[in-house]
């Protein structure tokens, strides 16, 4: 990793922390448990990385390794925005409750 | 130009993730957030499915496919009880991948990393990922109860366990300056993961809302650091924002205990904590007849529910919302107070609640609903014992004084539903159960509710 490269990736982080601290602590704590699932399965966006490990065919190792990384991956992802938007379907407000 | 699009899906991402979580802040936009972050990471898959250095496709589909199939029937057949502990396996998958592509890179390099920085940001990449996949298991473990929920520890403990944390950075640090040896990197990673087990061990199932938010944070900061390894920023932002995220809640969910977090992580609270807490209590329990409980709900003005991880236990959320149906009917105010860490994870009660089709806008935070309390008819608190413990309030000897209460003992009158005489997952003792204003009603919530559904309506 050039020095460019590693510099951009610290601002990056640096930005990211200060944004995340902001939109995060505007989340009631209503919302909390859907907040913990999103998040999860945002940070599935690893996938990226091992599905080109799990393809690129470096070594039988990393291929295997990469293979496991893509399941784990995946779940995370698909799972996790599932059992969000499930969760984020419950939330209703009272007018809504009256009319079922 | 290929590289270009597949950037430009990354920036795409990254841009719906923020969107996504901004749309959090309320009921009503997360779920039109929540689909652009989905479409953001269909996008950002798709682009890189279309990288160069792809040879074969087999083993990517097949991962992809199962998965997915893994993925939809853990997200569609968990019910809510068990949110806690599919959340735990999630962070356990999550930090697991990010561990896989660590050593998998470390492997790529024949164990060879020149490159201080990259070695630097894989070694902790690994370390956290490890630690956090045992961690993880072993809270599902609790939660689920194949694991006593009570904290397990012993003599020197905390040593031990610093000993060990010790020894796994000296290798880390030693493998960034003097790289290239192939079983001392295996070493540390298996460390780590006795670590992550060492760690969780200690932790009672009270405090394990602080535990779980803890967890979400080193899993996302995993894949950051996975993002600085790769050199991807997509990965730099999510794993960032999972991070911080869980650093935040879990440092709420600390200051709704009023503990720091080294007592949390190593106070073994539960055990030996409660050694020093006051003596028996003194007076008597009151028990009261269900009929007269129906009778005080069905004239009363304000009712307030307070539930607590005994609600999920028992499965009775819909028989707490049928209750409250039934009030309303009769024109009782109902309302519902949530305590942050009432439960097994931050937001758990509203969640359950939300499930049996109680409105979000009968939920009420600590702050709000504690000033109401005084004009309360009938406070019901059912399966919550420290979240409504006066003793954090008034003895300044307890373990837990100086944590926030719902402060149920101002209502004019209180109802606790309870198993048994048991004293709760931190083995204290609630003197609200002592005082006059409390009347208990034992049995299996679910039951006691249904009960009093059929009581207030004859009432």
């Amino acid at each position: 990793m050039s020095h460019e490269t590693l510099i951009s990736a610290l601002y990056v982080f640096a930005l990211a922390a200060f944004l995340g601290y902001q939109v995060i602590s505007r989340v009631p704590p209503l919302l909390h448990t859907p907040l913990m699932s999103a998040t999860n399965a945002i940070s599935g966006i690893s996938l990226v990385g091992s599905i080109v490990t799990a393809g690129a065919q470096y070594n039988t190792i990393s291929t295997i390794l990469g293979f496991i990384a893509v399941v784990c991956s995946t779940t995370n992802v698909v799972g996790g925005f599932v059992i969000t938007d499930r969760m984020l379907k419950m939330f209703k407000r009272k007018e809504l409750v009256k009319k079922e | 130009m290929q590289t270009y699009f597949i950037e430009l899906s990354y920036l795409l991402a990254s841009i719906l993730f923020i969107l996504g979580l901004k749309g959090l802040s309320h009921p009503e936009s997360a779920k039109r957030g929540m689909h652009l972050a989905e479409f953001g990471m269909l996008m950002a898959i798709i682009g890189t499915l279309m990288h160069h250095e792809i040879v074969t496709y087999t083993w990517i589909l097949a991962g992809l496919a199962v998965g997915s199939v893994v993925g939809l029937a853990m997200g569609l057949w968990v019910p809510m009880t068990a949110m806690p502990q599919r959340t735990a396996l999630s962070h356990a998958f999550g930090a697991f991948a990010a561990a896989l592509v660590g050593i998998s890179e470390f492997y790529r390099f024949g164990g060879h990393l020149e490159n201080k920085v990259m070695m630097g940001a894989l070694g902790f990449e690994v370390m956290l990922g490890a630690l956090t996949t045992t961690g993880s298991l072993l809270a599902f473990a609790k939660l689920q109860g194949l694991v006593r929920g009570t904290p397990m520890t012993y003599k020197g403990q905390n040593i031990f366990n610093m000993g060990l944390l010790a020894v796994t950075i000296g290798i880390f640090v030693y493998l960034v300056f003097v790289p290239g040896s192939m079983p001392l990197f295996f070493t540390m990673v298996g460390l780590a993961f006795v670590f992550g087990l060492l760690l969780v061990m200690p932790i009672g199932s009270a405090d394990m809302p602080v535990v779980m938010s803890l967890l979400n944070s080193y899993a996302g900061l995993a894949s950051a650091a996975t993002g600085f390894v790769l050199s991807n920023k997509v990965l730099i932002i999510a794993g960032t924002l999972d991070g911080f995220s869980g650093f935040i809640l879990s440092i709420l969910m600390c200051r709704a205990m009023n503990r720091s977090m080294t007592n949390v992580l190593f106070g073994a609270f539960g055990s030996a904590a409660t050694a020093t807490s006051g003596g028996e209590q003194e007076g008597s329990m009151r028990e009261v007849g269900l009929d007269d409980i129906a009778t005080q709900l069905a004239y009363a003005n304000k009712v307030v529910f307070v539930p607590g991880y005994g609600l999920a236990t028992a499965q009775a959320q819909h028989a707490v919302r049928e209750l409250a149906d039934v009030l309303e009917k009769r024109g009782v105010t109902v309302k519902y107070g949530i305590h942050p860490v009432a439960g097994r994870m931050p937001g758990h009660m509203n969640v359950l609640l939300a499930e049996a089709n109680v409105p979000y806008s009968a939920l009420y935070e600590l702050e709000q609903i504690n000033p109401e309390f005084p004009t309360t008819d009938v406070a019901v608190v059912i399966g919550a014992n420290d979240v409504v413990n006066p003793d954090a309030r008034d003895n300044p000897t307890s373990p837990i004084a100086g944590m926030p209460i719902l402060e149920v003992d101002r209502s004019k009158s209180v109802v606790v539903l309870k198993r048994g005489q048991g004293k709760g997952f931190s083995g204290l003792e609630n003197p609200l159960f002592f005082k006059p204003v409390t009347g208990m009603l034992y049995g299996d919530a679910k039951d006691t509710l249904t009960r009093l559904v059929q009581a207030v309506q004859h009432a």
